[in-house]
Order: structure tokens, then sequence, then C-alpha cells
């Protein structure tokens, strides 16, 4: 008795027997078993393709297409997108939770694109970024409420700061690449971004994987994350480092935990992880000393005594619904900067159902968190790092306006390295060698190339960020931090715009 | 009650007072003067009057040994690698959390989460400890957390355990008597989600209803008895009990019932 149902394939391959070489390399390029030689020809199994584009870009002969499965429709139902049937289907087959990766992929609106930006005419003109001065850097760390100085009484030309600076970290642009776990990704991908930040002067998230000795050192450019699984967490993992961040939730889940099943620990894993090789690595949902905002005190107080206050300590929390009284709690609690993980946030791995329908959109997550901070006189105590659905500087960009200090995000990284978000991560079997640990997949990954298309990238994205502020009048990425007034709204729901404090275009 | 054997010679050691002018010292400032002290090369500290700072030990490596008189705050030894901690009095939540070697010896009880995702070294506590004791400890290459408990524990102990030792006596230690504790050593839900290691419980029968979600009992083997004995004895070295009144009774082992528990949970069809 078969209880699986017989799900038609999602994509096409047709291969031109033509044009085809009968080179075999697209056999061995597919990772995921859909292409084989049947000894006369190449042929496909359909229902193994992913479509991640692998055989068709190397195929020396362009012989392979790649389609959406057209040749056999779900007889078309307003209420139940294909989708739907083929989730009920998969279930019914399994009794197992779906799961999925990067992040989430449902239609929602994206309010970025609700949003446009101003510009200088007349009356405040505009600067020329490519011979006038903008300035793109910004400090990673908590702020003097005030600046006092001391006045030489003798000489009272002799001003010398007297307040005390708390440790910030400078950053050359607004943008951190997001955690992402060896383990998550390979071992070249996390070489290629930890390369790429130290060059670009920013920083990269660790994820919650440890850190492996031949990383050590990128410390300089890197946060180390402590998660519920405390999973690598040691003293040579928490110390010179440009700060620490305590991981309570991911946009991709918030309020789940982690599940690194046994069969992907491998040695590599096994060591960075600090766990025997082969066994499970569960992540608890909550950190179990994390019950209250006390306690989370308390952590972030066990952290600045073991980093000895050199490093600014922070906290990652998933946006959810009362996420101001929450962020306003962690500010509180002693927290230097504050990560907030939008729901479309990417993941290596998660529920389906906690992916797509839990937490709120990043945009009004940053405009709520910063007002509720600055109502309460506590916003410069803290840094707003806000991710879950950058893809592009403008949007960077909008964040900012917003309320964010800085942005994060890793799957335009991940793109710029070749990633083509096929969306099956979870499964270990990434054939660009980025979400793998198969020896002969991650070494498709080519480190010094994906370094080199990362950097471009954000150098790209630095230079649109000048344009911007440049059009804009504006001589520095710091003024731009929560100046709403330069952003107008121009989608379906004004009750948006209220909510992210925004006009409507024409007011 | 019978105070804890020091162990270092009392005037090699440098004394931190953590109370001044009747006010406990904060927790910065006293964990402050404990790293100066390092820093000058001491590495015998005696601290008296302790009262409830936090994080005393925490991040400290190396060859160093600290002798408490009183009661240390909460995160006792977090981060900690390599130090040996011996508190003469009781001591708060998560002793030893995340500590990857060393050792801490509790005179008394501790409170909830002691040793909570401790990757190594090893933690004797004569009396009872709180909720959620020993959550989530791991094992890895040569580094194993060993907690040794001479009383009781209560509800998720050992939960998420991944590798490990945990062992619970079920004994009432006093200067001049030691009495079995016949009610229950442990609490409900034992071993709930424990994936490796395994714990070890001074008693007849750990009934079926008590076990947490994948954990199964089983029956203590001779190598099973050789391997918890060490660290049986070095805790009756440290609270002055007869070795021989612990093998009076026989123990009962907790592991995993499945090595992987959750491995059919998931679907990864492509929709």
């Amino acid at each position: 008795m078969s209880l699986k149902h017989i799900i038609p394939s999602k994509f096409k391959v047709s291969i031109n027997q033509d044009s085809c070489k009968k080179c075999k390399r697209c056999v061995t390029h597919c990772s995921y078993g859909c292409l084989s030689w049947n000894g006369s020809e190449i042929v496909s199994d359909d229902d193994k393709c992913v479509a991640c584009q692998r055989c068709a870009l190397y195929c020396p002969g362009s012989a392979i297409t790649i389609e959406e499965n057209k040749t056999l429709v779900y007889p078309p139902h307003g209420g139940y997108p294909a989708r739907i049937r083929r989730i009920i289907q998969s279930q019914s087959g399994t009794g197992g939770v779906m799961l999925s990766s990067t992040g989430n992929d449902l239609e929602y609106r994206t309010i970025f694109d609700d949003i446009l930006l101003d510009a200088c005419q007349v009356t405040n003109p505009s600067i020329d970024p490519l011979r006038e001065p903008v300035e793109t850097k910004v400090f990673l760390g908590r702020k003097p409420e005030k600046l006092e100085f001391q006045v030489d009484p003798v000489n009272p030309e002799k001003v010398e700061l007297k307040s005390e600076f708390p440790p910030n970290f400078e950053m050359e642009i607004p943008v951190m690449v997001g955690h992402m776990s060896l383990g998550s990704i390979s071992f070249n991908a996390c070489k290629a971004i930890y390369r790429a930040v130290t060059e670009l002067g920013i920083v990269a998230g660790s994820g919650e994987g440890g850190l492996h000795k031949e990383f050590y050192e990128y410390k300089k450019n890197l946060i180390p994350e402590v998660a519920s699984g405390r999973f690598g967490v040691n003293l040579e993992y928490l110390l010179d480092t440009v700060a620490v961040e305590i991981k309570i939730g991911q946009g991709a889940k918030p309020g789940h935990g982690g599940h690194l099943p046994g069969e992907k620990v491998n040695k590599l894993i096994s060591t960075t992880r600090m766990i025997p090789k082969g066994s499970d690595a569960l992540s608890p949902y909550p950190h179990h000393d994390i019950y209250s905002i006390e306690d989370l005190a308390q952590l972030i107080a066990a952290l600045k005594e073991t980093t000895r206050y050199r490093v600014p300590i922070g906290v990652k929390i998933a946006a959810v619904h009362n996420v101001a009284p929450i962020a306003s709690g962690i500010v509180r609690a002693g927290a230097d900067f504050l990560t907030l993980d939008g729901f479309r946030g990417s993941t290596g791995a998660a529920p389906r159902i906690i992916r797509d329908h839990a937490g709120i959109p990043i945009e009004v997550a940053i405009a709520s968190v910063d007002e509720r901070l600055r109502e309460e006189g506590l916003r410069e105590k803290v840094t707003i790092i806000a991710g879950g659905s950058i893809r592009y500087s403008a949007d960077l960009i909008k964040a900012i306006a917003l309320g964010a200090d800085i942005g994060m995000c890793s799957m335009p990284v991940l793109v710029a390295m070749g990633c083509r978000m096929c969306q099956q991560c979870h499964r270990g079997l990434c054939s660009w060698g980025i979400a793998t640990q198969k020896d002969h997949l991650v070494k498709r990954l080519d480190v010094d190339v994906a370094t080199r298309r990362f950097i471009n990238l954000f150098h790209a994205w630095k230079e649109e960020l000048k344009e911007i502020l440049g059009a804009m009048g504006i001589d520095s990425v710091e003024s731009l931090r929560g100046n709403r007034d330069r952003l107008r709204y121009i989608g379906p729901n004004p009750r948006i715009a209220d909510i992210l404090d925004i006009k409507h275009v024409g007011e | 009650m019978k105070a804890l054997e020091m162990p270092f010679k009392a005037d090699e050691a440098v004394r931190i007072n953590a109370i001044e002018n009747d006010t406990p010292l904060s927790y910065k400032k006293l964990n402050q003067l404990i790293h100066d002290e390092i820093e000058k090369g001491n590495k015998r500290i005696i601290l008296d009057n302790v009262a409830g700072q936090r994080f005393i030990g925490a991040a400290l490596h190396g060859d160093i040994k600290i002798y408490i008189n009183g009661v240390p705050g909460n995160d006792l030894g977090i981060f900690m690698d390599g130090p040996k901690i011996y508190v003469n009095g009781n001591s708060e939540d998560q002793v030893g959390n995340t500590m990857n070697s060393g050792k801490i010896v509790i005179n008394g009880n501790t409170g909830d989460v002691t040793g909570l995702s401790a990757r190594g070294g090893e933690i004797f506590i004569k009396g009872s400890v709180g909720y959620r004791v020993g959550i989530h400890v791991k094992e890895y290459k040569g580094k194993m957390p060993k907690l040794v408990i001479g009383g009781v524990c209560k509800e998720y102990f050992g939960e998420y355990m991944a590798g490990g030792m945990l062992i619970v006596l079920g004994l009432k230690i006093s200067d001049n008597t030691i009495e079995e504790i016949d009610d229950q050593k442990y609490g409900n839900c034992l071993g709930s989600g424990i994936h490796g290691g395994s714990i070890f419980i001074r008693t007849e029968d750990v009934p079926e209803h008590m076990l947490g979600i994948g954990a199964k009992v089983i029956d203590l083997t001779e190598k099973d008895n050789k391997r918890i004995q060490p660290y049986i004895e070095e805790f009756c070295t440290y609270f002055g009990v007869k070795e021989e009144i612990i093998w009076k009774k026989s123990f009962k082992k907790i592991v995993p019932a499945s090595k992987r528990p959750y491995g059919s949970n998931y679907c990864i069809d492509l929709v």
C-alpha cells in the first residue's frame, strides 16, 4: 500500500538531443539526481528537478531547457492554488511538518516597494557625490546621551572630551551580513563572506554554529552569536570580536529553535559546533536561562563581564506583533544594539508554516520600534540593525530613513555568490556549493570569485547610497536615519502610511 | 555546618572582602577586584562575605582556584575554562552556565538550570538542586560535563541532554548523619528530549510515567558502575561521606530511546 500521492512534477526539463554533446557534464553537475545517462542519451526525472539552473548554465551545447510544468496543470481554482493542493498531497503521504528554506516566498505586498524617496529641487540644492564628500560611515554601539567637555582654565583653546565613550565599531557602509552558520552554508561560502567583510570594513554574523579555527583571523569583523543551543560558544569564540549578539529569534522562524540533523554533522561541523560527529544539534526553542526581561538583562550583563566591557552586546529578535514594547525592554535590559529580523528573513531550514505565516514586515517593525524608543528617550542608547527583506540598495536606504541605523541582509550576498534561490537549502544538496557540506559540491564555489562578486555588489550599493544621499542633499547617512519626512507612501493602504508615520504622495 | 576543606593554604592566597561598610560590593566591583588580582599574578583567591554577587568566575581561564565563603549569585563560573571554584555555602541559579572546563564544588544546595549547556568540567553539589538542571549539557572530544548531586533534583532534569553524565544520589548529608531521602528523588519529565549522554539516579525504580519524551530507563552494567565510581569517590572526599554508603543501593540509568527521535517528523517534498 503506498500512501504517497503521485504529484505532478513542478518543473519540466527538456533536452535538445540534437545540440546535446553527450558529454554528461549535466549529470555530474545535477546534485538532485534529476539527470542521468541511459546508455545512449541524457534523460530527466522531472520530479527531482528544483530549477537550480546548474545543468543548463554549464551545458556546452545549451541543450537544456527548464520550464514550469505546464503540461499537467492543476484544474484552476481561485481559492485553492496548486501550491496548497500540493502541500495537502505531500502531508497526507508523509504525515510530516513541511520543511522549507530561504525566506517567505508568498506574495505578500512588500512595503518597501510602496515607498518613494524625496529629492532636491531649487530651494535645497543637491550634492554631487562624485566631487563632494558624502559620508557612509556608521558606528555600531551605544552612544553617550550627551557630550561633556573639559576646558583648560589656563588655555581655553584646549578642550578635551570628558564623557566616556561606550565601545563602538566603525563601519564603512551601513550594512552587515546576517547570521549564517557554518552548517547552514558551506566552508567556502563562509570564507568568502568573512574575507569580503574584512576588506569592505563591515561586519558579518557568525550564526549559531561556533567559529572554525581557520576563521579566527576574521574575528575583528565578526559578531559571534550566543543562541539557545550555545553551540561552539567558548572564550575564544566570544573574545576579540566586533560585538556579541544574543539570538532570541529569527525572522524566518520566530519562536522556533533549530534542529540540525545528525547526518549533516560531519567532521567539519562537529569541530566547530563542538559536538560529536553524527549527533543531532538541537537548539531549544527558548533560552532556558531567559524567561523574562530581567533574565535577559542577566545574560547581557554576563557577556559584558565576560568581554570586560570592551565590545557592544546586542540582542536579535524576530519582528513580531508586539515588537515595540519588547524592544523597549531589551534596551532597558542593557543591550547596546538591537537586531530586528522581519518576516521575510532567510533561513537554512525552517518549518514552512512558520516561515510563511509568522511575524510582521520589517518596515513596520523599524518604524514602530524607532518611534517607541524615541518616545521613551531610549533611542540613542541603542543601535538598530534591521534585516529580513533588504534585497537591494533601495530597500537599505528606505530602512534607514524609516529609523534603522544599519541594514542586515543575507540573500543578496548569496545570490551574488551564485545562489539561484531554489529554496532547497534544508536538503544540503546545493549544486552551487553554498548551502551544502558535501565536499564535491563545496569545492564548486570558488572563494576568490565569490569574495570579489560580493565586494562588487556592496561597492555598488555604497555608490548608490551616495547617489541618493546627494540627490536628497544629505551629506551623511547618519542624517538620513529616521528622516521619514523624505519618504512618501504610494501604496493602496494609507493606514500603513500612518503606522510608518510617513506622508502620502502629494502631501 | 562542616566547612569545605580549602584546596590550598590560606596564606598562599589573597583575600577579598565582598562587603564594604556593611554593604555588599556590586558584582561589577567584586569581579573587577578578582580580575585585578589575577592580573597581578595571584592564582589563589579567597572571597569572604559573598552575598549574592553574580557572574563570579565568569570567563576565567587557567590554573586559578577560588574559595568562596558566603552565597554567590546567579551564573557562577559562566563560560569558565579551567579554574576551580569551591563554595562554602549555597549557590543560586545557573551555576556553571556554558562552562567549558573546570570544577565547581558547592557545600550546599543550588538553584535552577545548574550546569546549563556545559560542555565540560565537573560540578559537585552536596545538597539538592532546582528545576531543569543539566539542561542541554553536551560532550565533545575529551570534554564531558559531569554533575554529581548529593540530594535530589526537580522536574525536567537533563532536558535536551546531548552528552555528559548527571548523577543523583538522593542523600541528606549532615555533619554527623547521612540519611536516605525516601521521597521522590527526581521530578517528572526526566530526561525530556535526551539525545546523548546518561543520567544515573540512585533508586530502585524509575516508573515510565516519570520519564520525558525520548528517554528510556535501563539497568547499569558493571562498566557503568566503573564509569561513575571515580566521580562518586571524589564527591565523597569533598563532603566526608563513606563511599560504601553510596554503593549500598543500586542506580538506574536514563538514556536516549533513539538516536534520531525526530527523524520522521519532517517532509521535504517540493511544493
